[in-house]
């Protein structure tokens, strides 16, 4: 049993791509202008959160072939330096960036989030994605021909590579010894060399270790394959919002799994996206959130909806009017479409009505006054549904302020919120373990030979 | 206003500062005024950069390379990456402009080009770029993805990686973002552009990710290190850097830069050439002769700079500088202290305040100078969108953010 509750983690995420953010409550720029990331940074810093976090998408959505989708906020930064930008703004905080392991070469951004580490006094986390989609790749010199499998042999190889260099001076390198003019000790930095499937290099590296030595390392596990992985591999799990139950089968899946690598139940820390919307009362709370349901799906939203699912122009149907009565284009939708209509006249649904249902999810979405989400958040946590959560806000830059202001004293009040930093180092505030480096007892595994050959998985033969 | 407006009031020259590790010497990080222990610190970078904002230099330049700068076991080694670098530092200062190098040859051009835009929103439009290529076997092993190429190839190779940095940096016009609750609508997608780059080395679909930077366009920096650099200056360059032996071989080499940015059809008034002067301050001539000799013995092997090297008192740089100017030499200059942070700080109190005396900067070009752009303070014409033309919006950005 524990002495004193187990402590929530938080984050805010601004993620971009989607209907989340609702972007006609805030001003022009605000989703790109830097001052509105260092609100947030310092709001989420005054808040005393853990980290930052900034998800990524490499090419904009498209509604049609050529047409850039026009109705949600497009336009991001480029994450790595923006997030040197905060470091400068901020002391404390955790930097999260989602770098993609298919469309990015190990040694360039290892260095990048090398720097990042000591730029900010051992702050950044790494998510690591990968891509197998040739659309993105028409953006990069490398295309996209990385097939399923080969994605993942990618990026179990650039971790591996990423480990080598950000180990590769050792720990006491750096004398810079004018008297006797020894600035890095003799034999002090490794060359390293790597001849794996997908990468071949060999060199030295430009920095000495950082001050976490590697990242936090975040991945974003649903599958199993992924699991395996994360608990292999990963310091935290960044997952989807699920209701109680599921998120405490998913929890405890995970943290089984960590024994098989000799890791300990706490040494991963799993953190589900999630949002809330605050009342002065819960009903005036349910009655926001209600709001904002709809309003994230506009009226064009909700056909343009509809249109990916028909394939073909809708724009002649009132969004408050009953599904269109045509057949959709592709009779491979006529299923679905099927589906969609009997659940309409079920529930006595308007176009509008049913995108909201079905693209605006209630889960993960903690509604009430603030003691009220506070408890909420809490015995999620508490019962071991999650360890934290990545809050996603509504509105940008703005929508963190009420949830500092208001829940964060809450959760300090109930002992299981931190009220202040203990250390400036992410991997601290997250309460892990050191990294795990090549000489360190619990070595991570060899990738190649290991959790990214989940036992099983059928590899497309080349 | 462009370059040649100046020119009719009182031309004013370039004023830009290298703040890379100790110094431009190998042997600086055992030299009295550097800080050894410091190079890995933000601090340190974040001090080098107020020190060169409030000494009134235009920009601050950050190198880079992937591969570490020396072998030699003497020699102190080791850096940031520099794009990195500059956004930490933008945040912490107002109006210097801040140059880091990002090199071409085996990144993605997609991310140099998000990663620069994003350093000009950080900055609010004080971001240039110093355009390498990755010219060592070593830089190469580092990502062992292709061999090294001949020079001429690298510089081709980099020119349609400049085009599409730039080209990307256009695919968002300035009023893109609408914000039409009426009709739903965020942005006008008729004014996000795909740029359909095919070249020999890759080809990019765009638009980028991020909108369009607040000048528009980075000043765009190319170093003439290499003969095949010529076309990559002449085609994308605002500032080009000369490493120059003497007054009459960068007057040679510049006439040269002018000739052919003539000849892709640009003006060459709009391009600005900056001689490399590596500096060695001293009271007297013969003081900072020593301090040079001294250097030289504790590298423990003949060092020979890029460019000229100065050494000598406060006022024969500060007349070193007005002849080069004068004589058409050069448009400005980029000085390399040799030992850093005691040589900015020199150059901040003894030299600075000779050059602003002479009218050959502006008088108040440190603390409570304007911010403004890094065009804008240049004297560079504004920036326009190649796409702009087909939506018939506004021309041109590089006002105020």
């Amino acid at each position: 049993m524990r002495d004193k509750p187990k402590q929530i983690h938080l984050a805010v995420v601004y993620s971009v791509g989607s209907n989340h953010n609702l972007w006609t409550r805030s001003q022009p720029g605000t989703h790109i202008d830097f001052s509105s990331f260092t609100h947030l940074a310092q709001t989420a810093e005054r808040g005393k959160f853990d980290f930052f976090f900034l998800t990524e998408l490499l090419r904009l959505r498209e509604k049609g072939p050529r047409a850039i989708e026009d109705h949600e906020v497009a336009g991001s930064p480029n994450i790595m330096a923006i997030l040197a930008g905060l470091a400068a703004v901020t002391t404390h905080l955790g930097l999260v960036a989602t770098d993609n392991a298919t469309f990015n070469e190990p040694y360039d951004l290892a260095r990048q989030i090398a720097s990042l580490d000591h730029l900010s006094g051992g702050r950044v986390g790494w998510n690591v994605v990968t891509t197998n989609v040739d659309w993105v790749g028409e953006n990069f010199r490398r295309g996209g021909y990385l097939d399923y499998g080969d994605r993942y042999l990618r990026a179990g190889e650039f971790l591996d590579v990423a480990r080598r260099l950000w180990e590769s001076w050792a720990e006491d390198a750096v004398e810079a010894d004018v008297a006797r003019g020894v600035f890095v000790r003799d034999d002090a930095i490794e060359t390293v060399a790597y001849h794996g499937k997908q990468f071949d290099i060999s060199g030295q590296f430009t920095l000495p270790r950082s001050p976490q030595v590697h990242p936090v390392l975040l991945w974003a596990g649903n599958s199993s394959e992924g699991r395996e992985i994360a608990a292999a591999q990963a310091d935290m799990v960044f997952c989807k919002e699920r209701d109680l139950e599921d998120g405490q089968a998913f929890y405890a899946d995970v943290k089984r799994r960590l024994a098989r690598y000799g890791r300990a139940w706490d040494d991963l820390k799993i953190m589900p996206g999630a949002s809330y919307v605050l009342g002065d009362t819960e009903e005036e709370a349910r009655e926001r959130a209600e709001h904002i349901r709809r309003e994230q799906v506009s009226p064009q939203t909700a056909i343009a909806f509809l249109e990916q699912i028909w394939g073909q122009d809708l724009s002649g149907y009132d969004p408050d009017g009953p599904l269109p009565d045509v057949k959709p284009a592709d009779p491979a939708a006529r299923a679905t479409v099927s589906k969609l209509r009997a659940e309409a006249k079920q529930h006595h649904l308007s176009i509008r009505d049913l995108a909201v249902e079905l693209t605006s999810s209630k889960t993960g979405v903690f509604v009430g006054t603030a003691s009220q989400v506070a408890d909420q958040m809490n015995e999620y946590v508490q019962r071991d549904a999650s360890d934290g959560f990545v809050l996603a806000p509504f509105v940008q830059p703005t929508g963190l302020d009420e949830f500092v202001d208001r829940v964060v004293p809450e959760l300090q009040e109930r002992g299981v919120f931190r009220s202040d930093y203990e250390s400036t180092r992410l991997r601290d505030h997250l309460g892990l373990p050191p990294a795990r480096t090549a000489g360190s007892q619990t070595a991570p595994p060899q990738t190649t030979k290991g959790a990214f050959d989940a036992p099983g998985r059928q590899r497309p033969s080349p | 206003m462009s370059l040649a407006d100046v020119t009719e009031k009182g031309r004013r020259l370039h004023l830009g500062i290298a703040t890379d590790g100790a110094g431009s010497h190998p042997a600086a990080w055992r030299y009295p005024g550097a800080s050894p222990g410091e190079l890995f610190s933000a601090a340190y970078y974040v001090g080098l950069a107020r020190e060169a904002e409030r000494a009134g230099f235009d920009f601050l330049t950050i190198d880079d390379s992937f591969a570490p700068q020396s072998d030699w076991p003497q020699d102190a080694r080791g850096r940031f990456d520099a794009l990195q670098l500059a956004a930490r530092i933008a945040p912490a200062t107002t109006r210097v402009g801040i140059v880091p190098t990002v090199t071409v040859t085996h990144t993605e051009p997609f991310h140099v080009s998000t990663g620069l835009a994003t350093l000009d929103f950080i900055s609010l439009g004080r971001a240039g770029w110093q355009l390498k290529i990755s010219g060592s076997d070593a830089d190469a092993r580092l990502f062992g993805r292709k061999g090294l190429a001949p020079p001429g190839e690298m510089y081709a190779e980099a020119l349609e990686a400049a085009e599409v940095v730039t080209g990307l940096w256009d695919t968002w016009e300035d009023d893109a973002e609408i914000r039409h609750s009426v009709t739903g609508r965020f942005i006008d997608n008729k004014k996000l552009h795909y740029l359909d780059f095919q070249g020999r080395f890759f080809s990019v679909r765009g638009p980028s990710i991020t909108p369009r930077p607040p000048q528009g366009r980075l000043v765009v920096v190319v170093g003439l290190d290499h003969p095949e650099a010529l076309p990559v200056a002449a085609e994308m360059a605002d500032l080009v850097r000369v490493p120059a032996a003497d007054a009459g071989e960068a007057a040679e080499v510049r006439a040269r830069v002018r000739d052919a940015v003539s000849g892709v059809g640009r003006d060459p008034d709009s391009v600005a050439v900056l001689a490399d002067i590596e500096v060695t301050l001293g009271a007297t001539a013969a003081e900072a002769s020593a301090a040079l000799t001294e250097l030289d013995r504790l590298a423990g092997r003949p060092y020979v700079p890029a460019g000229f090297s100065f050494a000598g008192p406060p006022a024969g740089l500060a007349d070193l500088l007005e002849h080069w100017f004068t004589a058409r030499a050069a448009d400005g200059f980029v000085l390399r202290p040799t030992v850093l942070p005691v040589g900015l700080t020199a150059l901040a109190d003894e030299v600075v305040p000779l050059l602003a005396g002479r009218g050959l900067i502006e008088a108040a070009s440190g603390e409570g100078a304007p911010a403004t752009t890094l065009r804008e303070r240049l004297g560079l014409p504004a920036a326009e969108n190649r796409f702009t033309a087909l939506t018939g919006g506004p021309r041109s950005s590089g006002g105020h953010p």
